[in-house]
């Protein structure tokens, strides 16, 4: 399977979709944009899934692409709408690095994942999977980033999935991975688990560290 | 399906916490018999963990018993034990309504659980999924009181974990890849046993990457740093006796998938050597601790805040690596289990006694009441590393390693050890000795006949066996730790 044959494209388009939706996340201004935004990339996500199942022939992939569809798409974006309308937020992302650095830092980052994964994979690898592994990276990048520059809670939480929506494009995109299904299913209830938690506990600040840059916090104590 | 013995400490203490969860708790003052259960579960699992260790050790599917986990199995088993009783002693203090009764006591035994599966587990992807159903449920159990603060400390312990244990699944999957033209496809791409078994020829660049995310990925969950900083605010909120096990066990757990993931990456030898990057961890989670003791003023942050530099210190030993230094190391994560938990529950009772956490309301605790306040005076000095406890042994072991390999490394390690050390007698005479501060008992405190006493017994129980562990540790366990460290290498 290489450049040129339709398996190859069609599941490179869709894992390259992924990856474009995590900057579409960066440069957002308000947050329902960003929760949109979010949807489209879960539906991008399970659409992967289901081709990377349909080509490895692994009928266990289909679950996982339903799953994804129906958590990602769906049923996480609403219940993130009815909590903004509950708070009445304010809907601007307050960013704490600017819309242009973000989108810079994320293309380094991308950079850096391709440099990363390419060459380590040289020896061994299909083509298409390493290509996948890269486009992971990247989003699994790219989604950190994203938690590391917004303030609010709710874009945070939107960042950490989008970092797990990586790792499920990395998990399906390894030929026979045992234990994919399982692993996509525990790592959602995670994120069902943090969403639940800003939902009941109405967190609306941001996490304060992320980094040690803020120790003095904790001298009080 | 044959259900195998090990699979059955899993099982029991989660078939326990559905019990737990039916169980009508009262308003949590009168209702004993719930923390009672708690107890008996706890307790069924040590015998469970006992009669494993004289089983033969193998693989039984996801599962596989050796020389590395079983010690752990069983210290875990006796904290859990030791934790039960404690919290059936202080449990009514905690004023739980019915509802956080039953999801506390719930999680702490769903935690339990993913615990002894995380340590039991052979196939890494079931050994992510443990530790994360281990995050779940000590994130429910540190969120419990609902207060701002206990949210704040739940949703930062939540977040940072959320991150680490992502990339922990990130680093799983690029193992997988390496290992997958040896192995094929199916569950042994994920077995520990058959990774260590083909690890000398799969990609040692992938092999690199994956320990990389692996490290980081679980570090975070075992507090080193820079991804710490969830632990002391994480330990500082939540039910007193929950400390216990977050230190004693969680930490430990994280770390040991840290050791199964070395073992395999140290079987190449072109890969990444990953001695130098646990060293670097490991010294700066030592020294940064060992300087921010210094400044604590609550005692449970004080504590946390050790259970930093220990993790660090037992991650040092690792990367020294050789059967010397690493078994200091597993000997450092099993004593530094059993003291700090001796010392979390001796600092939770008497701030149950003294109505405050603050180091300046707990003083002359050995002169006021002296079954309790010199056992905290002794879990201090065992955890500054002071004889006849097992830290002093496992220091002294590992100052002797470094000395012999790398001996250069000794100049930041003796800082940290002295500079800690320091610290944590410092706050021991101020706990300790000195003017008795006034009692202001939280309501409902040590209402049991015989008060205190059921609160002072765990920690007595733990200084004895880590002073055992280190001067008369039983024939077999000795060989068995032995073996565990060649093991990790």
């Amino acid at each position: 399977m290489s450049f040129g044959t339709p398996a190859y494209d069609v599941a490179h388009l869709l894992g390259g979709g992924v990856l474009l939706l995590s900057f579409v996340l960066l440069y957002q201004r308000r947050l329902d944009a960003v929760i949109s935004a979010f949807a489209v990339q879960g539906a991008l996500l399970a659409a992967a899934a289901a081709w990377q199942g349909y080509i490895q022939g692994a009928a266990g992939l289909y679950v996982t692409a339903a799953i994804a569809f129906v958590a990602k798409a769906v049923a996480i974006p609403l219940a993130l709408r009815l909590l903004l309308g509950r708070l009445g937020l304010h809907r601007t992302v307050e960013t704490a690095l600017g819309v242009g650095a973000s989108l810079v830092a994320a293309v380094a980052l991308v950079g850096l994942s391709v440099l990363v994964i390419l060459p380590i994979t040289a020896g061994q690898a299909q083509a298409l999977t390493r290509e996948d592994m890269a486009l992971a990276l990247s989003v699994v990048l790219l989604g950190m980033l994203m938690m590391i520059t917004r303030r609010n809670a709710i874009s945070q939480v939107i960042g950490l999935m989008s970092l797990e929506n990586g790792l499920i494009l990395a998990a399906v995109g390894v030929t026979g991975m045992p234990l994919v299904v399982e692993l996509s299913t525990a790592a959602l209830v995670l994120m069902v688990a943090v969403v639940a938690g800003v939902v009941v506990f109405q967190i609306r600040d941001r996490l304060e560290t992320l980094d040690t840059s803020l120790l003095d916090r904790l001298r009080g104590g | 399906m044959e259900l195998h013995l090990p699979w059955l400490i899993v099982f029991l203490p989660w078939g326990g916490a559905v019990v737990l969860a039916l169980m009508p708790h009262g308003d949590g003052q009168r209702g004993r018999l719930p923390a009672a259960v708690n107890v008996g579960v706890a307790a069924a699992s040590l015998v469970l963990a006992l009669v494993v260790m004289g089983e033969e050790f193998g693989q039984q599917g996801w599962t596989r018993t050796d020389a590395l986990n079983l010690p752990f199995v069983l210290v875990g088993a006796v904290i859990g034990l030791t934790t039960a009783c404690f919290s059936f002693a202080t449990v009514a203090a905690e004023r739980f309504d019915d509802l956080r009764a039953r999801a506390y006591h719930a999680a702490f035994q769903v935690f339990m659980g993913a615990q002894y599966l995380a340590l039991l587990s052979d196939n890494l992807g079931v050994m992510w999924v443990a530790i994360e159903i281990a995050t779940l449920a000590s994130v429910l159990m540190v969120a419990v009181h609902g207060t701002a603060a206990a949210v704040e400390a739940a949703w930062k312990f939540f977040i940072l974990c959320g991150v680490g244990i992502a990339l922990a699944l990130f680093g799983t999957i690029l193992l997988y890849l390496a290992a997958q033209p040896v192995v094929g496809t199916g569950d042994p791409g994920l077995s520990w046993g058959a990774l260590v078994a083909v690890a000398s020829r799969c990609d040692p660049g992938v092999l690199s990457l994956a320990f990389v995310f692996l490290l980081v990925g679980y570090g975070t969950k075992a507090g080193l740093a820079p991804l710490h900083s969830w632990l002391p605010d994480a330990e500082a909120e939540g039910p007193l006796p929950i400390n216990a096990v977050l230190s004693g066990l969680l930490l430990n757990a994280a770390l040991f998938a840290v050791l199964r993931a070395k073992a395999i990456v140290g079987a190449h030898p072109g890969a990444l050597p990953p001695g130098p990057l646990l060293v670097a961890f490991g010294l700066l989670s030592l020294l940064l601790a060992a300087f921010a003791l210094w400044r604590r003023r609550d005692a449970r942050r004080l504590l946390a805040w050790s259970s930093i530099e220990h993790m660090g210190l037992a991650t040092f030993a690792f990367g020294i690596g050789g059967p010397a230094a690493s078994l200091a190391g597993l000997l450092h994560m099993l004593g530094h289990s059993l003291v700090k938990s001796a010392a979390f529950f001796a600092v939770g009772a008497a701030a149950h006694l003294k109505g405050s956490q603050k180091i300046a309301d707990i003083g002359g605790l050995a002169t006021s009441h002296p079954g309790l306040g010199w056992a905290l005076a002794l879990a201090m000095a065992a955890l500054a590393g002071l004889p006849p406890f097992t830290l002093f042994l496992s220091e002294f072991s590992m100052v002797v390693a470094t000395a012999a390999s790398q001996p250069w490394l000794l100049l930041p390690l003796g800082l940290g050890l002295l500079v800690a050390g320091g610290a944590l007698v410092t706050a021991m005479q101020r706990l300790c000795l000195g003017e008795p501060t006034p009692d202001r008992p939280a309501e409902g405190a040590f209402a049991l006949p015989g008060g205190l006493l059921w609160a002072s017994i765990p920690t007595w129980l733990h200084l004895v066996l880590a002073a055992l562990l280190a001067l008369a540790a039983p024939a077999g366990l000795a060989a068995l730790l032995r073996d565990g460290a060649r093991m990790v290498g």
